[in-house]
C-alpha cells in the first residue's frame, strides 16, 4: 500500500529543504553576486509557470498559448487587492496569492468551457486571443495604470515566498497527477474515445487540468508583481507565453522534474551567455536545439522507459512472453 | 425480459444505410456473436450501442431502459463497456494504470482528498490496486503491470483492453474482433479466456468476429449481418449451415 512517509518522499523533502538552505547560505555569505541573486525570483516564477503549464500541455495534451494572460489577470487582481487593503503582510500576501489564483481560475473556466468542448486546436486559438485581448484591455484601462504600469505595489515578496509557492505548485501537480483524477486527465490525452467509453467525464477533467494551470499562473503573477513593485501589461505578451511553452517542451511533455530543470536552465542561459555579446543568441539557439534533440531521441526515450519499468517492478527478472 | 433488446436499429451515413432495421435479443449470461463480411456494419452497431453514433432509426434497451442516443459516458455508466477493433489503449500509461482508469467511477474520493492525500485516497487507491491486479491476473498480465501499454505485444494489448472494459463493472461487454491479428494458438487461448470471463463474472458478452469458424466454437447464438441487413439469426449451428450465410461468405 502507498504511504506518505517513504524513501522517495523523504529524499524529495530533503532536496527541497537542502536547495533552500544552500541558496540562503550562498546569498548571506556573499558568494552569489547581486546579479545572480536578482535572478532567483524570475527563475522560481518560471518554474511555477512551467510546471503548471505542463498540466495542460503535457498531461492533458491540449495546446494553450495564453499562459502569460492568466499570469497577468492574477497579478493585477492580487496587486490591486494589496494596494487597497492595509492588512499585515503575512496575511495580506497569502490572501493576494489566493485572490490572484482564483481570478485567473475564473477566467480559465470562462474560456475553457466553450473552448474545451470543441474538438481540435480551438484552445490554442482562443487562449492566444485571450492573452492578447487582456493585454490591450489593461493597456487601455487607466484604473490599472494603463501602459505606464500599475505602480506603488508593496515589494513584499522575495525568494522565500516564491520558493514556498513553487513547492506548493510542484506538490499539488505531483499529487494531482498521481490520483484517479490525474489518471483521467492522462487517459484523455492518450485516447479521448477510449476514455469516454469507460465513463470518464472528459469535459470536467479537461477543465480541471486547464483551470488548475490557470490558478498557479495567476498566483505566480501576484508574487511577480510584489517582487518588482510595478506591473506593466507588455511583460505578459505572447512572447512570455511562448517562452514558458518552450521551457515545457524542452523539459519534456508530462515531466514535472523536466519542467523544473528546464525552467532553471532557460532562465539562466541568457545571463550566463551575457559575456559572449554578439554570439549570445546564436549559442542560446544552439543549446535549445541540442536539448531538444537529446530529449526527443527515441532511443534515449526507450532506454529511459525500460529503466523506469525495471525499477518499478522491483528488480524481478524480466519474464518471457508465454 | 432480455438484457439487451435491439429494436429496428438503423443508421444512415449520407446515402449509405450502414445498418438497417436490426432487431435482436440477448439474454443475461449469453455469449452472442455478431458476424458478417467486412463492411457489413458490425462495428457501426457497436458504435450505436455505446453512444459513439446516434441511430437514425429504432432504438435499444438495457435492462428495460432505453439508451439509444445517450452519450458514451452515460451508456458506460448504465452498464455497457466495449473494446475497439483498432486497439485504443492509453499508450503512455502503465498496464496497471490503464485498468485503474477503468475503475475511476467506482471510487469516490474527490480532487481535494486526492491532492492532500486524505485517508480516503489511500484506502480507495489500495482497493483499486487490488481489483486491478485481480483483473490483470485473469488475462495473465500481472507480471507486466508496470510496463507501458504501448510496449506490450499486440495480443496482450487486446487482452488489456478487455480487462480495462471489465474494470467498469459492466452488465454487457462488447468485444470488437478480439482475436484480430492473433495467431491460432493465441486465438484459442483467448476464446478460453472469454468463456472464463462469462462464467466467472456472470457476464453477458456480444462478440464481433470476422472469422466464422471461431464464433462457432463459443457463441450460443448468432446474428449475421450483410450490407447492413440481417441475413440470418438464431442458434449457432443452424445459422452456420444456412445456405444464404455460406453464400455471403464464399462470395466475399
Ligand atoms: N462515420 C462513418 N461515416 C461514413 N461511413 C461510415 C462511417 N462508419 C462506418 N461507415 C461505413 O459503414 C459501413 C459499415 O462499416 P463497419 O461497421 O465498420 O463494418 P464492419 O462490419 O467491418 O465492422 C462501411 O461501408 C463503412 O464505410
Ligand atoms: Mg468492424
Amino acid at each position: 500500500m502507498k504511504k506518505i512517509i517513504n524513501k522517495k518522499n523523504i529524499i524529495a523533502a530533503a532536496v527541497a529543504v537542502g536547495v533552500y538552505i544552500l541558496i540562503t547560505v550562498l546569498c548571506s555569505a556573499g558568494l552569489l553576486s547581486r546579479h545572480y541573486q536578482s535572478l532567483l525570483v524570475p527563475i522560481g516564477i518560471n518554474v511555477i509557470l512551467a510546471v503548471s503549464l505542463n498540466l495542460t500541455v503535457g498531461f492533458l495534451g491540449e495546446l494553450t498559448l495564453g499562459h502569460a494572460g492568466f499570469m497577468s489577470v492574477g497579478a493585477y487582481a492580487g496587486c490591486l487587492f494589496t494596494l487597497y487593503s492595509d492588512l499585515p503582510t503575512v496575511i495580506e500576501l497569502p490572501l493576494a496569492i489566493i485572490i490572484g489564483g482564483a481570478v485567473a481560475a475564473v477566467f480559465g473556466v470562462i474560456i475553457g468551457i466553450p473552448a474545451l468542448r470543441l474538438k481540435g486546436d480551438y484552445l490554442a486559438i482562443v487562449t492566444l486571443a485571450f492573452g492578447e485581448i487582456i493585454r490591450s484591455v489593461i493597456t487601455n484601462l487607466d484604473a490599472l495604470g494603463g501602459a505606464g504600469g500599475l505602480k506603488g505595489i508593496d515589494k513584499s515578496s522575495g525568494f522565500t515566498s516564491v520558493y514556498i509557492l513553487l513547492l506548493i505548485t510542484v506538490l499539488v501537480s505531483v499529487t494531482l497527477v498521481d490520483s484517479r483524477h490525474g489518471r483521467a486527465i492522462t487517459a484523455i490525452r492518450d485516447n479521448v474515445i477510449a476514455a469516454e467509453s469507460i465513463g470518464i467525464n472528459v469535459v470536467f477533467y479537461k477543465l480541471l487540468a486547464f483551470v488548475s494551470a490557470a490558478f498557479f499562473a495567476g498566483a505566480a503573477g501576484v508574487l511577480y508583481g510584489h517582487n518588482l513593485g510595478i506591473l506593466k501589461p507588455n511583460t505578459f505578451d505572447f512572447n512570455k507565453s511562448i517562452e514558458i511553452l518552450v521551457i515545457v517542451v524542452l523539459g519534456g511533455m508530462g515531466s514535472i522534474k523536466g519542467s523544473i530543470i528546464s525552467a532553471v536552465i532557460i532562465t539562466l542561459l541568457p545571463e550566463v551567455l551575457r559575456g559572449l555579446d554578439d554570439y549570445r543568441m546564436l549559442i542560446y539557439s544552439i543549446v535549445l536545439i541540442a536539448i531538444m534533440i537529446v530529449n526527443n531521441s527515441s532511443k534515449l526515450k526507450a532506454a529511459k522507459e525500460k529503466f523506469i519499468e525495471k525499477i518499478r517492478s522491483g528488480n524481478t527478472p524480466a519474464k518471457e512472453d508465454a | 425480459m432480455a438484457l439487451l433488446e435491439v429494436n429496428g436499429l438503423g443508421i444512415k451515413f449520407g446515402g449509405l444505410r450502414a445498418v438497417d432495421d436490426l432487431t435482436m435479443k440477448i439474454n443475461k449470461g449469453q455469449l452472442y456473436g455478431l458476424i458478417g463480411p467486412n463492411g457489413a456494419g458490425k462495428t457501426t452497431v457497436f458504435n450505436m450501442l455505446t453512444g459513439v453514433y446516434a441511430p437514425t432509426n429504432g432504438g435499444f434497451t438495457l435492462d428495460g431502459e432505453a439508451l439509444a442516443g445517450r452519450s458514451p459516458i452515460e451508456i458506460n455508466r448504465k452498464g455497457i463497456a466495449r473494446t475497439f477493433q483498432n486497439i485504443r489503449l492509453f499508450s503512455g500509461m502503465t498496464v496497471l494504470d490503464n485498468v485503474k482508469v477503468g475503475l475511476h467511477n467506482s471510487k469516490k474520493y474527490n480532487v481535494f482528498e486526492g491532492i492532500f492525500r486524505l485517508p480516503r485516497y489511500f484506502r480507495e487507491e489500495a482497493e483499486m490496486d487490488e481489483r486491478a491486479e485481480e483483473l490483470l491476473k485473469v488475462f495473465g498480465l500481472e507480471g507486466e503491470k508496470e510496463t507501458m501499454a504501448r510496449n506490450l505485444p499486440y495480443g496482450r494489448q487486446r487482452k488489456l483492453e478487455i480487462a480495462r472494459a471489465l474494470a467498469t463493472d459492466p452488465k454487457l461487454l462488447l468485444l470488437d474482433e478480439p482475436a484480430a491479428g492473433m495467431n491460432p494458438n493465441e486465438t484459442a487461448e483467448l476464446m478460453k479466456t472469454i468463456r472464463y470471463v462469462r462464467d466467472e463474472f456472470d457476464m453477458t458478452i456480444l462478440l464481433i468476429e470476422h472469422d466464422m469458424k471461431l464464433v462457432g466454437g463459443i457463441c450460443e447464438e448468432l446474428t449475421v449481418l450483410n450490407f447492413g441487413q440481417v441475413l440470418a439469426q438464431g442458434k449457432t449451428s443452424e445459422v452456420l449451415n444456412d445456405p444464404e450465410v455460406i453464400k455471403a461468405y464464399l462470395g466475399e
